[in-house]
């Protein structure tokens, strides 16, 4: 027996029960590749918020009441006095102010770059970046700060980034089963081909055991066919793939400001999206494999 | 199960096996015979008598309704699924309508059998062509069962049987297609095996050649054996 494009005992090359087999893989792995891409970049993106969060802390120093001027000369002086607090508190590396502007900025695809900006009365912000492997604690330092800084809160991201990682997971989790479900259709698929095929090609079977052909002998024959098949359906769908994940790639490149800034198809993602070819092949050579082995107990 | 057969060293032995397809009559009945290694039978009778079927017995295609059926010392009843083709290795077969596959060239259809045993191509390069030359097809070495005579079918098929050296060989009207002079070569073929200690059972209707080659004969009349 030879395998992968050489010779068969068994006609299997001209089959037309497994020709179209590639023509319903590509497909198969299309939608894999895609929704592979989806969860690895959701697992990337929830690492990336959980690493930057929870090495920083955010605070809030409400804008003090009174005329304009007096209340921004109020407001930045209860600042500079949470600033003066965040540094002197142990685990502190860094507490800066984050300038109006910047903030402006994060505001700005929802606000727009309009003057309302200007005449909001935004609360100012103090970014609080802690030393590696340090947390200090919370309940104090918003006592210590409240007390000395009226309106001043402390936010560390928790529950926000929980609930984002929980919605992450979920899509993700979502986005696995989709490429089980396909990889379980893609299964049923070479099964259904197989059988077929062993049905077509029964006198030919019949044949060879009665020369002495082990079944694994057989079944080596499909598994060989099912692999070439799945691997050309499967690379074809890869190709399809290459340009949709390149599109996204570029549009999540373009995203400027917010959390969504960190939203990035991971390196790895490539490589494993390229092995999806081959994970179809394996996984319709086995299926086609055990198949034969499983119809050939049962009928002879 | 080894027993008697093995001690006497049987190739084939059966004991009162019936034959029967679906819930029709009886094919055979009552067949017991025992047949030693290195042993040369023809195998007789009229069309319907049951050769071909104590053929397909033999050549495991058939299980027996009744009754038992020893291979080589071995009660096939017993044999477990996964140890059925080794036993089937050791049996070469000339099939009537000759089951060549239409898709192979003529050598691979020849070296069927020793692909199956796990032969290397060296080796089936090195003893197919010279077989093939042998019964006279080293000109249809690349050739197809469909472009192939009735008679270099035949050959083929005879050739696909003995490639593998088999311990028993079942020929099932392996001459009907050939002309005379073919026949009387591929029967030295048959004697060659035979005295390499490949037990022969030959089916024909040939009695000229059951004549002409003294060899013991096996007579089936109505599905039971009986005196020639």
């Amino acid at each position: 027996m030879a395998v992968f494009g050489g010779r068969t005992d068994l006609p299997l090359q001209g089959d037309a029960t497994s020709r179209y087999l590639p023509w319903l893989i590509a497909p198969m792995v299309f939608l894999s590749a895609v929704a592979l891409a989806l969860a690895l970049t959701l697992v990337s993106l929830a690492g990336s918020w959980d690493r930057e969060v929870s090495g920083t802390l955010t605070v809030e120093v409400a804008v003090a009441q009174g005329t304009a001027a007096d209340a921004e000369q109020r407001t930045r002086a209860a600042v500079d006095r949470a600033i003066e607090i965040l540094r002197a508190t142990p685990g502190v590396a860094q507490a800066e102010a984050l300038p109006q502007e910047r903030l402006a900025s994060l505001l700005a695809p929802w606000l727009g770059n309009s003057d309302l900006l200007k005449d909001l009365p935004l609360p100012a912000l103090i970014d609080v970046t802690l030393e590696p492997g340090t947390r200090p604690d919370l309940d104090a330092l918003e006592k210590q700060l409240a007390a000395a800084v009226p309106g001043a809160s402390v936010d560390d991201h928790r529950l926000w980034l929980a609930r984002l990682i929980d919605l992450e997971r979920t899509v993700a989790w979502t986005a696995i089963a989709i490429v089980v479900l396909i990889g379980a259709v893609t299964a049923a698929t070479v099964i259904y081909a197989t059988r077929t095929g062993m049905a077509v090609h029964r006198d030919v079977i019949e044949i060879l055991h009665l020369i002495g052909a082990t079944d694994d002998y057989i079944a080596r024959q499909f598994a060989a066919r099912a692999f070439a098949l799945a691997l050309k359906g499967g690379i074809a769908g890869l190709i399809l793939t290459a340009p949709v994940l390149a599109a996204v790639v570029l549009e999540s490149q373009r995203i400027e400001g917010g959390f969504l800034s960190d939203l990035a198809f991971p390196s790895y993602g490539w490589v494993a999206c390229g092995v999806l070819p081959l994970v179809a092949a394996l996984l319709a050579m086995i299926t086609a494999r055990l198949t034969v082995h499983g119809t050939l107990a049962r009928l002879v | 199960m080894r027993d008697k057969a093995a001690e006497t060293g049987a190739v084939v032995q059966l004991d009162s096996v019936g034959l029967r397809y679906g819930r029709g009559p009886e094919i055979l009945q009552d067949i017991s015979l025992s047949l030693p290694a290195g042993s040369f039978h023809f195998l007789t009778g009229a069309s319907g008598a049951g050769k071909s079927s104590l053929l397909k017995l033999m050549y495991l295609a058939h299980r027996p309704a009744r009754g038992r059926v020893i291979m080589f010392g071995e009660d096939i009843a017993r044999v477990r699924r996964y140890n059925l083709p080794a036993v089937r290795r050791r049996i070469g077969v000339v099939f009537q309508e000759f089951h060549l596959l239409d898709h192979l060239s003529t050598l691979d259809n020849v070296a069927l059998p020793l692909r199956v045993a796990g032969a290397s191509e060296r080796d089936v390069q090195k003893f197919v062509p010279d077989l093939l030359q042998w019964v006279g097809l080293a000109e249809q070495i690349e050739a197809r069962p469909p472009t192939l005579s009735g008679g270099q079918k035949q050959r083929v098929a005879i050739a696909r049987a003995v490639i593998g050296r088999p311990d028993l060989l079942l020929a099932d009207e392996p001459t009907g297609s050939v002309d005379d002079a073919i026949a009387v070569r591929l029967m030295h073929l048959f004697e060659e095996l035979n005295k390499l200690g490949t037990a022969i059972i030959l089916a024909t209707h040939n009695e000229a050649l059951v004549a002409r080659f003294n060899h013991p004969r096996l007579h089936l009349e109505n599905g039971k054996l009986a005196p020639a």
